[in-house]
């Protein structure tokens, strides 16, 4: 469908604007619903990101000013500190990180999708 | 210590040399005044990626983690965690959505949020007194190097990075500067794990103390004074975490993205890039407790180490490459800053100065003029002004954003009743209680009581405090919410076409 479509496009490069095509609906109460829709669902996923790194990174001082003990301990010749807080944490923010970039990139698409089932919301494709 | 300036003086060379020549090069690409401030927006997410972390470790990264592992322990890892943890609130909160926003700069996002010009005032105004208190220990941290392993009088070090800055954001703006940083991440990289790869091999074979027999109060995670060293850990946290995003030369790299989407994965790159980075500090402050070094100040232990302990040319050359990546740090933070700072100034002071005397100057050549002052006033400043230590000079700077941008960012983009008077009562407060707590530091007049604890490490209650008074006040003043906030906010939170890809758009974009 898109192959005939892309021949079209000879000319030298030019820079403009991405052209939007869910500029459908602003300032109607319909946008305002799917806007409402869009942005819970993105800051609901932010939110459980956050939240997970605030429970394993951030709980770590207090675990540490709580039970000091763990200090001694040391798996693979690494006291745990220096494993935690040097090694693991590093790979942990990147997962958690890729783990939000799925998730924020599915709610986005899922966002599009119903915005082109939208019979108002089709007719405003890119030129 | 006397040291054999040699290797250092040809390192600084090499790296002021290919910074010149790659920033020269990219001069060919920079024609337009949108190439100089945001390189266009057409910067793919790998290059951009490296360029972010080429910009964003700075000397605090390359030579003040290493030191304060070094002197305090384990506590002091927070410092890098928190500088790459600052990067995923950024990629949960802000990211596309601030890239959504179209603007070139936080002056700009505020503005263009709650259509003010006052509120982009007070933004202009921060962003520079943040790019200005951040660029001062960069500046300081390259006086002390050049004196120690070049012999250099203490002021040779600003004004040599100040004038390689200089010529590089003159010559090539925005864009042949992320070559130049894409490059520095990489050297710095290097510059750092080959010294790391060499001296734990030495470690290894030569039956120094092994990790487990240092002292356990240095492992410790959180400080040894009691309840005071959890709040400063906890405080820390706060400021890295949440000030990052504030950052003037971080917010500034957004808009080169093409669109959020590529904004987000551009970030995501950035957290592998810094987490791979962070890994070698720590070793290089460990090993120094375990050959008891004795470094000058902490700031320049990952300078003295390889000497201490590989003897002969092997040491001099692994000294000469940590040369070399540091002054790349110095370099790569300072210019990162300083476009950030005259994108502000020139587009907030200088153009409408030059207009009102009716001059015909327009885009570029404003840019330089405010190059030139962004450069000059903190070269200035770090001659004149005694140093912090980088690291804890950069937290401050970390602080006054976690207090200002961190607040209005989160609002703007999460919040639709934000309203001009809310965000500039909570700009205020962040910049008078931080600020407070930044003279505070800097007079040095330490007393060991909760207040002084409280004002070192301010974030933990200046933060929520901002976001307090800029949530009343918005609350009082709901009536003043911009009658555009919807409209603008879809824009913010909407994917652009590319997610899914209508022909010809497409076409044109990979042209």
């Amino acid at each position: 469908m898109t192959e005939p479509q892309r021949v079209r496009v000879t000319g030298p490069p030019r820079r403009r604007p991405a052209v939007r095509r869910v500029d459908v609906g602003e300032d109607t109460r319909l946008g305002e619903v799917y806007l409402g829709s869009l942005m819970r669902a993105q800051l609901s996923i932010a939110v459980r990101t956050l939240a997970v790194l605030f429970l394993g990174v951030g709980s770590l001082p207090l675990l540490f000013w709580l039970a000091p003990g763990l200090v001694h301990t040391a798996p693979f010749g690494v006291p745990l500190p220096w494993l935690l807080l040097g090694v693991l944490v590093y790979p942990f923010l990147f997962l958690l990180g890729r783990w939000y970039l799925r998730g924020a990139e599915r709610n986005e698409a899922s966002y599009a999708d119903l915005l082109s089932t939208d019979p108002s919301g089709s007719d405003d494709e890119t030129p | 210590m006397t040291f054999d300036s040699a290797p250092a003086i040809v390192a600084v060379t090499l790296v002021t040399l290919a910074t010149l020549t790659i920033g020269t090069w990219g001069l060919r690409f920079s024609r337009t005044t949108s190439d100089f401030y945001v390189a266009s927006r057409s910067v793919r997410p790998g290059l951009n990626a490296s360029a972010i972390g080429g910009e964003y470790l700075s000397a605090a990264s390359f030579l003040g983690v290493a030191g304060l592992v070094f002197t305090s322990g384990a506590e002091m890892l927070w410092y890098p965690i928190g500088w790459t943890a600052g990067y995923l609130v950024l990629l949960t909160l802000v990211a596309a959505p601030l890239r959504r926003s179209g603007a070139y700069t936080l002056p700009d996002f505020a503005e263009e949020r709650l259509a003010s010009r006052g509120v982009r005032r007070l933004c202009s105004l921060l962003v520079v007194t943040i790019g200005w208190l951040y660029l001062l220990p960069q500046l300081q941290g390259a006086g002390l190097t050049l004196e120690l392993v070049a012999g250099a009088p203490r002021w040779v070090g600003p004004v040599l990075v100040g004038t390689v800055v200089l010529v590089s954001v003159f010559s090539g703006g925005m864009r042949s500067i992320t070559f130049v940083q894409a490059f520095q991440y990489w050297l710095k990289l290097t510059a750092l794990l080959v010294p790391v790869g060499v001296l734990v091999a030495v470690w290894g074979s030569d039956g120094a103390p092994r990790a487990t027999d240092l002292s356990q109060t240095w492992s410790m995670p959180m400080g040894t004074d009691g309840s005071a060293g959890l709040y400063a850990t906890y405080s820390l946290i706060a400021a890295t975490f949440l000030g990052t995003m504030g950052l003037p030369h971080v917010g500034v790299r957004f808009y080169t993205n093409p669109d959020g989407r590529a904004a987000r994965r551009t970030t995501l790159v950035v957290l592998a890039l810094l987490g791979v980075f962070y890994l070698l500090p720590p070793i290089l402050g460990l090993l120094g407790r375990v050959y008891a070094a004795t470094p000058t100040s902490a700031d320049t232990l990952v300078l003295e180490l390889p000497r201490l302990m590989v003897p002969g040319w092997a040491g001099d050359a692994l000294t000469g490459l940590v040369c070399a990546g540091a002054f790349a740090a110095f370099l790569s933070t300072s210019s990162g800053l300083a476009i950030a700072v005259s994108g502000v100034l020139s587009q907030d002071v200088v153009v409408p100065l030059l207009r009102r005397r009716g001059s015909r100057f327009g885009g570029v050549a404003a840019f330089r003029i405010a190059s030139l002052v962004a450069v000059l006033v903190p070269v200035a400043g770090a001659l004149l002004t005694p140093s912090v230590g980088v690291a804890r000079g950069v937290a401050l700077a970390f602080a006054l954003a976690a207090a200002t941008f961190c607040p209005l960012l989160l609002l703007g983009i999460w919040w639709r009743r934000l309203t001009a008077y809310g965000a500039a009562a909570g700009l205020v407060t962040g910049l008078v209680t931080t600020g407070t707590a930044v003279v505070f530091t800097i007079s040095g007049s330490r007393t060991d009581t909760w207040a002084d604890v409280a004002l070192s490490q301010p974030a933990l209650w200046a933060v929520p405090l901002s976001f307090a008074v800029m949530i009343v006040v918005s609350l009082a003043t709901a009536a003043h919410v911009p009658a555009h906030t919807t409209r603008l906010l879809v824009r913010l939170h909407t994917p652009e076409p590319t997610v899914e890809p209508a022909g010809p758009v497409v076409a044109l974009q990979q042209r």
